[in-house]
């Protein structure tokens, strides 16, 4: 009970209070009686964004919910009198036989994926943290693989992981390793989708660590380093402990976003070989619109149980959020 | 003497620390790299094994191709991107400004549903869309995605707006007030013109969003009349296309809009980090 009302209770957003309400304001968050005109006033500046909300995320969402609990087909599709089948696609997608190694790839994909985000981006941050010359340089070029647009990315790791012409079987080839089907075995076409993925999310992983990094008092390191603990004792005394807080918010938005996947792996396998690399993401995707016979129903099925995962963890990490931003 | 010597030292160890960060970086962008190294090679050599690490003998034929068969879908990319930012900017500054500065009641919930919208997996969001669209007839319209890519971004620019407009003094608009400015006013001569940072910041990002945007592109205007420049990129490897400097030359042309940001306009979107992060 109180931990779904939780967040709800408290403002969000960490809408900071007004500052003009002075110390008094600001200390307790009692609230003062309100002028009727400014309510109005700040409603009318809300009105379209609460319509917006309404129209382009409730609706869609309760339209996917809708087809989920329907049988469709294409004609029902466009005139809209599906019957109403209650759970049945649900039914359907688990006794699918895709549905086990669909969600064995979701949950290997997202977690190799955050691991290697995180340790790489925590060891460039740290790697930063300790100004250089062309320090600030580098960290900007480090986003870059964050800002290229996903088909970009994945179309360039398509290429350099091809089995004949790709560049990493040349290199592989040049230490003496037998060149390996990336994209086109079943064996190794998961393994390619999360390489490329780990490429993309370290960036933000280093920016977010980094800027967690900068929070932490430098007198700290200099009190440890006089009483002579070495760089790895510090790393794990200091660094790790005070990084706590921010590497729960990165790892818990990373969870959320890595579980959204899709574009990478549509665009580098469309889930195969023999959905060898098909997340839930993918599924829904191609029951929905990657057959001839689209299966609007299962697709949005599937998608639902997406979005109930990745609300369960945006939750967490709402709750999270707050809780540091109180303390 | 023991000074200049530590300096020394801690000079040295700088600028190991500025080669092992060259290393680093170069390993990091080798993939953006190797995307210009390949537009620029002749389909001759493109199978060559190993393959050529630099471009001695480059061609611009993948340049010329894009100039050719893509410029259609970056104009459309163009305008597509220009109407997400209006649409976000527009719908999200006023919400901003009344989440930080006019106490609205019920505003926590909102702010709390911004963050959870942003939670929830494209792919459902485009077949709602697609759902809603097909009865609508918006499905290949430009203006149908200007507002599926517009989710993208509106509750990061709602939290950036509200972040950035609450720093700014509450005295400044209590003076307007005494002055006789309504809110309106206030807002639109006072708050919006102090809020140029976080306006450039959000643009950029709205931009940069649906400019790479491909769940909504191939779900809502897959097979129209004006389809993005993702999907241009799309459709060349989708039919087997053997021209691969061609695609990485498209590519590269997609990347551009990042790459420019990234060089001009860091300074904007550090300031957009930092109004995020700076908290009461």
């Amino acid at each position: 009970m109180s931990t779904t009302q939780g967040p709800l209770t408290r403002p969000a957003l960490d809408v900071p209070r007004d500052r003009t309400a002075g110390p008094r304001g600001a200390a307790k968050p009692v609230r003062k009686r309100r002028p009727t005109s400014q309510q109005l006033a700040a409603w009318a500046f809300l009105a379209p964004v609460a319509l917006y909300l309404v129209l382009f995320y409730a609706y869609p969402l309760y339209r996917n919910i809708d087809l989920s609990l329907r049988h469709y087909t294409v004609r029902s599709f466009v005139q809209g009198d599906a019957p109403f089948t209650g759970l049945a696609n649900y039914r359907t997608v688990f006794e699918d036989p895709a549905f086990a190694p669909a969600l064995l790839h979701t949950i290997l994909f997202t977690t190799v994926c955050l691991v290697f985000q995180y340790v790489m981006g925590l060891a460039l941050a740290v790697f930063f943290h300790r100004n250089f010359r062309l320090s600030a340089t580098l960290r900007a070029l480090f986003l870059v693989p964050w800002l290229l647009p996903l088909i970009v990315s994945a179309s360039t790791w398509s290429w350099m992981l091809n089995s004949d012409s790709g560049i990493v079987n040349a290199a592989l080839h040049a230490i003496g390793i037998d060149p390996v089907n990336w994209l086109t075995s079943p064996t190794w076409s998961l393994t390619a989708v999360i390489l490329a993925n780990i490429w993309i999310g370290v960036p933000f992983n280093l920016v977010v660590l980094y800027s967690g990094l900068q929070n932490i008092p430098a007198g700290l390191y200099e009190a440890a380093a006089l009483d002579g603990a070495g760089p790895w004792r510090r790393f794990w005394s200091i660094t790790f402990p005070l990084l706590r807080p921010v590497s729960a918010i990165t790892l818990l938005l990373g969870l959320v976003y890595t579980l959204k996947v899709f574009d990478i792996i549509w665009i580098m396998t469309k889930g195969g070989p023999a959905e060898s690399s098909t997340t839930f993401a993918t599924w829904s995707y191609q029951l929905g619109f990657g057959n001839l016979v689209p299966a609007f129903g299962p697709g949005a099925a599937v998608g639902n149980l997406l979005v109930i995962a990745a609300l369960v963890f945006g939750l967490i990490y709402v709750r999270v959020q707050r809780k540091q931003a109180e303390s | 003497m023991t000074t200049a010597l530590a300096k020394r030292t801690r000079n040295t160890r700088s600028w190991g620390r500025t080669a092992v960060g060259l290393l680093l970086t170069a390993v990091m962008l080798f993939p953006v790299y190797w995307m210009v190294n390949v537009s620029f090679t002749r389909a001759e050599d493109m199978r060559k094994s190993p393959p050529n690490l630099f471009p001695f003998e480059g061609t611009l034929s993948g340049y010329r191709t894009v100039l050719d068969q893509q410029l259609p879908y970056l104009g459309t990319s163009f305008v597509i991107g220009l109407g997400t930012v209006v649409l976000t900017v527009a719908l999200a500054a006023p919400a901003g400004y009344a989440l930080a500065k006019l106490r609205p009641r019920g505003g926590g919930l909102l702010g709390f549903l911004l963050l959870v919208a942003q939670m929830i997996p494209g792919i459902i969001m485009a077949m709602g869309f697609y759902a809603i669209y097909l009865q609508l007839g918006l499905l290949q319209s430009v203006p149908g995605l200007i507002v599926a890519d517009s989710t993208l971004a509106v509750p990061f620019a709602v939290l950036i707006f509200t972040a950035f407009m609450s720093g700014i003094p509450g005295e400044l608009l209590q003076a307007a007030k005494t002055d006789g400015a309504g809110v309106v006013r206030t807002f639109w001569s006072i708050v919006l013109p102090m809020s140029r940072n976080a306006i450039v910041t959000v643009s950029l990002f709205a931009f940069l969003w649906s400019w790479s945007d491909f769940v909504f592109a191939s779900t809502l205007v897959n097979g129209g009349a004006h389809e993005p420049i993702t999907l241009g990129i799309y459709h060349y490897i989708g039919n087997n296309n053997q021209e691969w400097n061609a695609i990485m030359a498209t590519a590269v042309v997609a990347s551009l809009p990042a790459t420019v940001i990234l060089v001009l306009a860091q300074r904007y979107v550090a300031a957009g980090v930092t109004a995020g992060a700076v908290k009461d």
